[in-house]
């Protein structure tokens, strides 16, 4: 199953990159976001996969019975999923605002806005 | 933005408290069993976003009564008070503490600092998701 | 206790002083100067106790994992200079007032002013090499700011960077030094490193100095203080300095700052000295820059500019004595600081008052000033007496003993020290004398006596240049002896007197103060044949060339790196990632490593990877951007499926409801954003599929090299078995998040805080319509 998901990381991977280096904005963020599911399935599987148990000490005992699916890097993965919620939503509400004051979603027209805003702003 | 759909809104009915009170049930038994701070806040958020766009923001915050933005302050300030007791106990900051909450015979349960830094987990992940959601909905 | 409150008390003085000079009060400036006033009194009254070798001392721990501790300690060489720094500073807090009295940016002089102050008796102060680092470049920092008080001139704002970056270059190199040091032989208190016997010399060890590293510590300590003590070949910063106020130039550039370094060399000369490298390092570099300070200082004219040249050629001559090493050059080195600081700040505060009062520094624009500044005149005239080195002042004493030192080395040092010796008497002429006496020039403003704040410092140093003349026996039971004994590292007994009789260093003397006298009535014609040659290829010119080649570079890969182009700089990073992960791979063998535990593959699993890659594929090739978006989607189910398959429910339920509300925002978001267009032509679409396709491999490459490596014991095994006992929590990732790593999720939920008031603030704040 590892050299599957090895491929599925590859692929997602892949995918992630090609979105995130298009002109187009809009798919900049398709890209960003499979780019995090892509990380985040390189840690889960970097550590190890097991179909044992959950990491959770049954109601009825007091220790963890081996073997069991390491607690660490899920708690890792855990906080990246909600992070990356974090910056996926910040990219979407930057890029609205970018198309809203330039008008295009054309990342090889917006070079020069800082330069464009800054004599707009001196004109006024 | 707004969808205007007679089943959605029906159905929406139905699953609003369902879903909040799942969160809630996700959120307490987070220590023990798969669940906690942010899966319940998230769950909660679903609820509210899934409200909002059957009807609309307004009235989603109107149900929600207190302001998203207050609540990622209110999340975050009883995350940091939960970590103080240790201090004051000589420990390091957020150190857990535990204590006993109990009626002798009819129940008993452990109640910590840990589950005060939860419930700032859960309601800051609330505040900023439904935040988010509530301004791109919002926007003209 | 007393001591380390009264270095803090000094900052406390710096946030109060823009208050205290609100009101432009005249009285404020002698009313703030009562705080350095009271600290020199109480130094002075510490002094008996430090020559009794029971120095007051304060250790506050402050981090001890780096050895950092907050500890001070007065013995006699830390208070010798400790009082020169609050007593000259005490002077300059009041001229100060006098000579920027209407200036508007006065309350952030003061600030400046005694932040500097407290840095410095931080400096001489600090028991910890760390903590004497933290203040070493604090004096540094306030130098900057203080060189360039007048902001608005470009050549100030050129001269506080270079005194900022030869200065705190110097001071970074120091601190690698220490840290070296502390390395070596595992302390970083002065105190215990000067009794320890296998770091001290004169405690019988030499465990240190055989070191491997000790060689690149010693030197990098020395570029510490060889750059703050402007010694050759980093003195250009010194006359640059000048751009400053002259208070600063008189107590920075003169009396204090400058003399750090020699400082610094004097306390660690019992650890660092004692070898051949400090022997020929720090006093061959000395004498050069004495040889430097003194030719440069013939040409000047400039009053400001010729103390500075002369300022070096006796920092120069300092260095060198302490190089040396001998008692007497020891002695030497500490008298001549004394001696050296109250002169020079006497003059420097004099050329203040010339140039306040007349409106010129051009020593050939000035002359016959006396009757109109007979105070100031008196002033000068009597330190540049004790500068040339005439009886009964004490600079006499002072030069006596350097030219004893240079009779018992050889006659080429001593022709040196004699060539210095000629500066010296030429340059207090020429400041002292010159344009007090003779024919009165016309000056830009008409002169008059300066007033009581700025005469009083330069008298008040005269007249304690006199009085140690007079009484040196006095200064050397109480200060000097057991100064030069912490030098030294052992017990010396320092005699010092007016009248050592008819000597080789006396008849030396004279001959010296008179060629010095003949040389100073030609001056004109002396300086306009030295004006002549010219040095280009001095080390100030490294510096520009150096400043500028970095400017160069800077532009140049900015220009490389920051296109503007957003997909330029993915296009960096990936290359960066694939060329350097790929190459790390490569050489630790990645690419042979089978995977060893493979799971078998289950159908639905291999379903659910299919899903993922068909999604994946999808997002790609979707022409609609709610196609991209559903496709999107399902890749996460996928992945929180995978979760679910492989032990981690808490992920897989996070992954569902993160995917639900993620899909919701794209769709909110893009409402409003445009339709999915093709942008880029075919060719950089494949170009572009070929970077993906290779990236994505080397990924894969990556997470089968990863299964494959053996992982030694995780802290996992922490978490599993303290989660119950410790944290009373069964659900062992939730309590990792919780309570174990609480501190981590603390910083998380405030980051997606912000991220959540960002986007408000993206979506819901707009500019205001009279902007737009």
């Amino acid at each position: 199953m590892e050299i599957v998901l090895a491929f599925v990381i590859g692929g997602l991977y892949a995918a992630g990159i090609y979105m995130m280096l298009r002109r187009s904005l809009v798919k900049l963020l398709i890209g960003l976001a499979l780019l995090s599911h892509a990380a985040n399935l390189l840690i889960f599987t970097a550590a190890r996969l097991t179909r044992a148990g959950f990491p959770i000490i049954g109601m009825d005992q007091q220790a963890l019975e081996l073997p069991y699916a390491d607690p660490l890097p899920q708690a890792l993965i855990l906080t990246a999923i909600v992070i990356s919620f974090g910056v996926t939503a910040f990219a979407l509400a930057l890029s609205y605002r970018t198309y809203k004051s330039i008008h295009t979603d054309d990342l090889d027209k917006m070079k020069t806005t800082d330069e464009a805003d800054d004599s707009k702003e001196t004109s006024a | 933005m707004k969808i205007d759909s007679l089943i959605l809104r029906t159905m929406v009915r139905y699953l609003f408290p369902l879903l909040l009170l799942f969160s809630v049930f996700i959120f307490l038994r987070g220590h023990n069993e798969p669940g906690g701070g942010f899966i319940a806040g998230l769950v909660a958020s679903a609820a509210y976003a899934l409200y909002s766009i059957a009807s609309n923001s307004i009235e989603a915050r109107q149900v929600l009564g207190v302001d998203t933005r207050l609540l990622i302050g209110i999340g975050l300030l009883i995350a940091l008070c939960s970590g103080l007791p240790a201090i004051f106990a000589g420990e390091s900051f957020l150190t857990g503490l535990w204590g006993y909450l109990s009626i002798p015979g009819v129940f008993k349960i452990e109640i910590g600092t840990p589950v005060l830094f939860d419930i700032g987990v859960f309601l800051a992940v609330m505040g900023v998701t439904l935040t988010i959601i509530f301004a791109l909905e919002e926007v003209e | 206790m007393m001591i380390a409150l009264t270095t803090l008390s000094v900052f406390g003085a710096a946030l109060v002083a823009p208050l205290f000079f609100r009101n432009k009060n005249k009285l404020a400036s002698w009313l703030i100067a009562l705080l350095p006033l009271g600290i020199t009194i109480y130094f002075a009254s510490l002094l008996p106790r430090a020559a009794a070798e029971n120095p007051e001392t304060f250790s506050f721990n402050w981090a001890r994992e780096f050895g950092a501790n907050f500890s001070f300690r007065a013995d006699s060489l830390s208070l010798l200079f400790a009082m020169l720094i609050s007593g000259v500073g005490t002077l300059v807090v009041i001229y100060a007032g006098g000579y920027l009295g209407k200036n508007p940016n006065i309350g952030r002089f003061y600030a400046w002013l005694f932040i500097f102050m407290g840095a410095m008796l931080g400096v001489a102060l600090s028991d910890n090499l760390l903590l004497l680092f933290i203040f070493w470049e604090l004096t540094s920092l306030s130098s900057y700011v203080l060189i360039g008080f007048e902001h608005e001139k470009e050549s100030a704002r050129a001269a506080a960077l270079q005194a900022l970056l030869v200065t705190g270059g110097g001071g970074l190199a120091m601190l690698a030094g220490i840290i070296l040091l502390g390395q070596i032989s595992g302390t970083l208190e002065i105190s215990a490193l000067l009794s320890n016997t296998s770091t001290s010399l004169s405690a019988g060890g030499t465990a240190v100095q055989s070191h491997p590293l000790f060689i690149p510590a010693l030197i990098l300590i020395l570029l510490g203080a060889f750059t703050k003590s402007a010694q050759f070949p980093f003195h250009f910063w010194l006359p640059n300095a000048m751009a400053a106020p002259t208070p600063v130039s008189a107590y920075l550039h003169s009396a204090t700052m400058v003399k750090a370094g020699v400082y610094l060399l004097a306390r660690l000369h019992p650890i660092l000295g004692g070898n051949d490298i400090w022997l020929y390092t720090v006093s061959g570099v000395g004498l050069i820059t004495m040889l430097v300070g003194s030719y440069l200082s013939f040409s000047q004219t400039d009053l400001k500019r010729l103390l500075a040249y002369s300022t070096l050629g006796a920092l120069g001559t300092m260095t060198m004595l302490i190089g040396l090493g001998t008692p007497l050059a020891l002695k030497a080195a500490v008298v001549l600081l004394f001696a050296h600081a109250l002169y020079k700040g006497a003059l420097f505060l004099v050329a203040g008052a010339i140039d306040h009062e007349t409106g010129t520094r051009d020593v050939t624009q000035l002359g016959g000033l006396f009757r109109a500044l007979p105070i100031t005149g008196t002033a000068a005239g009597i330190s540049a007496l004790s500068m040339a080195g005439l009886p009964p002042l004490f600079g006499f004493i002072a030069k006596e003993v350097v030219y004893e030192t240079g009779l018992e080395f050889n006659p080429w040092l001593m022709a040196a020290i004699i060539f210095m010796g000629l500066s010296t008497v030429f340059v207090a002429g020429v400041v002292g004398m010159g344009p007090f006496f003779g024919k009165l020039t016309e000056s830009p403003k008409k002169p008059h006596e300066a007033p009581l704040s700025m005469w009083l410092g330069p008298i008040l140093l005269t007249a304690l240049s006199l009085l140690a003349g007079f009484f040196p026996s006095g200064i050397s039971n109480l200060i000097v002896s057991p100064a030069v004994s912490s030098v030294a590292g052992e017990a010396v007994k320092v005699k010092l007197a007016l009248w050592h009789g008819v000597n080789t260093a006396f008849l030396l003397s004279i001959a010296t103060v008179i060629a010095g006298i003949l040389l100073f009535s030609i001056r004109n014609s002396l300086r306009g044949v030295l004006q002549k040659i010219e040095w280009k290829w001095g080390p100030a010119y490294f510096y520009t060339l150096s400043l500028d080649g970095m400017n160069a570079l800077a532009r140049a890969q900015t220009r490389f790196l920051q296109s503007g182009t957003l997909r330029n700089y993915i296009l960096i990073i990936i290359l960066c990632v694939t060329l350097g992960g790929g190459y790390s791979l490569f050489r630790i063998g990645g690419f042979d490593i089978l995977p060893q535990h493979i799971s078998d593959v289950k159908f639905y699993e291999a379903a659910i990877a299919a899903l993922i890659l068909g999604a994946a594929i999808a997002a790609v090739t979707s022409s609609s951007r709610l196609g991209a978006i559903a496709a999107l989607g399902a890749a996460g189910i996928g992945v929180a499926l995978i979760f679910l398959q492989f032990g981690a429910p808490d992920l897989a339920i996070t992954q569902f409801a993160i995917e639900a509300l993620t899909v919701i925002l794209f769709v909110l978001a893009f409402y409003h954003l445009p339709k999915f267009t093709q942008l880029s032509s075919p060719r950089a679409r494949i170009r572009d599929a070929v970077i993906a396709l290779f990236t994505g491999a080397l990924m894969t490459m990556l997470v089968l090299a990863a299964v494959g490596v053996h992982i030694s014991d995780s802290i996992s095994t922490f978490f599993v078995e303290n989660s119950l006992p410790l944290a009373h929590g069964r659900n062992i990732v939730n309590v990792i998040l919780v309570d174990f790593r609480g501190m981590d999720t603390m910083g998380e939920i405030t980051v997606l805080g912000i991220a959540g008031i960002g986007v408000y603030a993206l979506l819901k704040f707009r500019r205001k319509k009279g902007r737009e």
